[in-house]
C-alpha cells in the first residue's frame, strides 16, 4: 500500500529533473537569517556568469526582493496576479537594470500567502523552465503554507543559517520536514559568519553547525556591515568587487553550476577556516 | 478486522487510514471519530493519508473529514481513491492525490510468520527508524524504539518500553511512559534535552565538554542514573 502513495496525481511528488531551468529554493524556518539577502546575491551572481536567472519573492504580504534587487519601483503585475489570471506570466517579469537576462517576479503585499497554492507553483515554475538556466524562489519564515508553496517545484534546496542555536535549531526541523517530502538534496549556507567570536568559541563554528545537521555546506559568509547599505541601496553586494561576503555569493553561484570552487579564507593568518576549506573539498 | 468499516495503520508516511467503500458515509466518518477518540493522545501529531477506496467523495465531504482529523490534533496530507471525483475533492483542498490501485483484501502472511515464536520475542512490540531524528519529529509507540541515527534536540520520543539511540541522543526521551519504572535509555552518547523514566525527570549536565560514550539510564533508589553502557 505504501508504495502507491505518491506514485499517483501529486504534483510536488517524485517528479523527474524536467529539462530547462533548475528550481532552487532558498529557506531557513527561522526568520532575518538572510533567505532574501542570498538569493538576490546569488541571483546576480549566476546574471554575471552569462546565466538566465528569475528570482521568484514568495513571501506574499511580506515582500522584499524587490527593494533588494532595486526594482520596487518597477512593479506592476506580481505573482498572485498572474495565478488569478489577471496578467500573462511575462508581464510580471521585471527585468533587472543591469542583466537583460535577469528577472524578478515579485509578491503580492496586499495579500497573504493562501493567494497561492503549491500547484500553481510547480505550474509557474513548469512555464519558465524551458526559458532559464535557474530559478530561484525567495521563500518566507515559518514552516506552513508559505513554506510549502515555496518548495513545491523545488529540484534542489539552499537552507540558509546563522551560526546560533536558535537558527540551526529551526533549519533542522525544515531538513525534517524535506526529508519527510523527499526533497533533497538539501545544501546549507552559513550566513553572518564572525571568525573572531568562534576563535574566542563564543560563536557556533561550521563544523559545529554541520555536525548537527549533516548535510552539504555550499558556503560561508562571513558577517559584512555593507549587506545592509547595498539592500538599502537595492545593488546586491554580489556586484561588488572587494567585498569578502560577495565574493562568497559569487562562489556559491558558480559551486551551483557546477564549479568545484576552493572556500575562501576568512582569516588572513588561516585559522579554523582554513582547516574547514580543507574539509570541504577545498585546496 | 475484516468486519470493520475503519481501519488505522502505521505506513512509511505516517498514518494509512481506510475508509470501507460499502457503508454509509456518515456512519463511517463517525465511527472514525469514535475510533480516534478511544485513543486520542496515541494519534494525537499523526500525519494521515485516507484510502476511500471506489467510493466518490465530494469537496465538502472530505473537508469535514479533514476538520475532523484537524480538530483532534492529525494532519490529512494525501487522499487516495480510485475514483475521480475524490481526486477531484482532494486536488481542491490541496492534498496530495494518489490514484490507488485496489487492495488485496488479505495480504499473504510473510514466511516468517510460519516459525515458531521463542516465547520472549512473541508480543514484543516495537519500532526502529533509521534516520536521524530532527527536531520537531515525534515518535510514539506502544512498544519500544531504536533509532539507528542522531535524535537531535526538539525532537522527542515517548515510548512505553525501552528506548535505544544508536547514535547521538539530544533531544527529549520518555521511556515507559505509562509508568514502568524497569525502562531504560541507551545511546551512543547521552546528551537529552531532558530525559523522563515513568514517573522521574533528569536533564543533562550543562558541561559542555563531554567525551561521547556509551551510556544507559534507569531508575535506581527512586531516581535516574546514568552508567556506561556494556562497561
Amino acid at each position: 500500500m505504501a508504495a502507491n502513495v505518491g506514485a499517483g496525481g501529486a504534483p510536488t511528488q517524485g517528479r523527474k529533473p524536467a529539462r530547462g531551468a533548475k528550481v532552487i529554493t532558498v529557506t531557513s524556518g527561522k526568520g532575518g537569517v538572510g533567505k532574501t539577502t542570498t538569493t538576490a546575491n546569488i541571483g546576480v551572481a549566476m546574471a554575471q556568469l552569462q546565466k538566465r536567472v528569475v528570482l521568484i519573492d514568495a513571501d506574499i504580504g511580506l515582500r522584499n526582493l524587490d527593494i533588494v534587487m532595486g526594482l520596487e519601483n518597477r512593479i506592476v503585475y506580481d505573482l498572485v496576479d498572474v495565478v488569478e489570471g489577471r496578467c500573462k506570466l511575462r508581464q510580471a517579469m521585471i527585468k533587472h537594470k543591469q542583466f537583460a537576462e535577469l528577472y524578478l517576479i515579485p509578491a503580492a503585499q496586499t495579500r497573504d500567502k493562501t493567494a497561492v497554492s503549491p500547484a500553481d507553483m510547480v505550474k509557474i515554475a513548469d512555464q519558465l523552465r524551458p526559458e532559464f538556466d535557474f530559478i530561484l524562489i525567495d521563500c518566507p519564515a515559518g514552516i506552513e503554507r508559505g513554506f510549502r508553496n515555496a518548495v513545491a517545484p523545488a529540484d534542489e534546496v539552499l537552507i540558509v543559517t546563522n551560526p546560533e542555536v536558535s537558527a540551526v535549531r529551526d533549519a533542522d526541523r525544515i531538513i525534517g520536514l524535506l526529508e519527510a517530502e523527499n526533497k533533497g538534496p538539501a545544501n546549507l549556507i552559513l550566513n553572518r559568519v564572525k571568525p573572531d567570536m568562534i576563535r574566542k568559541g563564543e560563536m557556533l563554528s561550521p563544523e559545529d553547525v554541520t555536525d548537527i545537521l549533516a548535510i552539504k555546506l555550499i558556503g560561508i559568509v562571513p558577517e559584512d556591515e555593507s549587506v545592509v547599505s547595498s539592500s538599502n541601496a537595492g545593488t546586491p553586494l554580489a556586484l561588488q568587487e572587494g567585498s569578502r561576503a560577495g565574493q562568497a555569493y559569487r562562489d556559491i553561484a558558480r559551486r551551483l553550476m557546477g564549479e568545484n570552487v576552493p572556500f575562501m579564507q576568512l582569516e588572513e593568518s588561516g585559522g579554523f577556516l582554513k582547516r574547514i576549506s580543507r574539509m570541504f573539498g577545498g585546496s | 478486522m475484516p468486519d470493520s468499516t475503519v481501519t488505522i495503520k502505521g505506513v512509511k508516511e505516517g498514518l494509512l487510514i481506510t475508509l470501507t467503500p460499502e457503508e454509509e458515509w456518515l456512519s463511517v466518518t463517525s465511527d472514525l471519530a469514535a475510533r480516534i477518540d478511544g485513543k486520542s493522545a496515541f494519534y494525537a501529531g499523526a500525519h494521515v493519508l485516507l484510502d476511500v477506496g471506489t467510493r466518490p467523495v465530494r469537496k465538502d465531504e472530505l473537508g469535514t473529514v479533514k476538520a475532523l482529523l484537524e480538530r483532534r490534533g492529525m494532519t490529512l496530507f494525501a487522499v487516495s481513491s480510485e475514483s475521480e471525483t475524490t481526486i477531484e475533492s482532494a486536488t481542491a483542498l490541496d492534498l496530495r492525490a494518489n490514484h490507488s490501485a485496489p487492495v488485496p483484501a488479505s495480504p499473504s502472511p510473510a514466511q516468517v510468520d510460519a516459525l515458531p515464536f521463542n516465547p520472549e520475542e512473541d508480543g514484543t512490540l516495537g519500532v526502529m527508524i533509521r534516520r536521524t531524528l530532527r527536531s520537531g519529529r515525534l515518535v510514539r509507540s506502544q512498544g519500544h524504539v531504536v533509532i539507528f541515527g542522531d535524535v537531535n534536540a526538539g525532537a522527542e520520543i515517548i515510548a512505553q518500553g525501552d528506548v535505544i539511540v544508536w547514535g547521538r541522543l539530544r533531544g527529549n526521551v520518555h521511556a515507559g511512559c505509562e509508568g514502568d519504572d524497569t525502562a531504560v535509555v541507551c545511546a551512543l552518547d547521552m546528551v537529552p534535552t531532558q530525559l523522563r523514566i515513568a514517573n522521574y525527570i533528569a536533564v543533562s549536565p550543562t558541561d559542555k565538554r563531554h567525551k561521547p560514550k556509551p551510556e544507559i539510564a534507569l531508575i535506581r533508589d527512586n531516581r535516574i542514573i546514568v552508567d556506561a553502557w556494556g562497561g
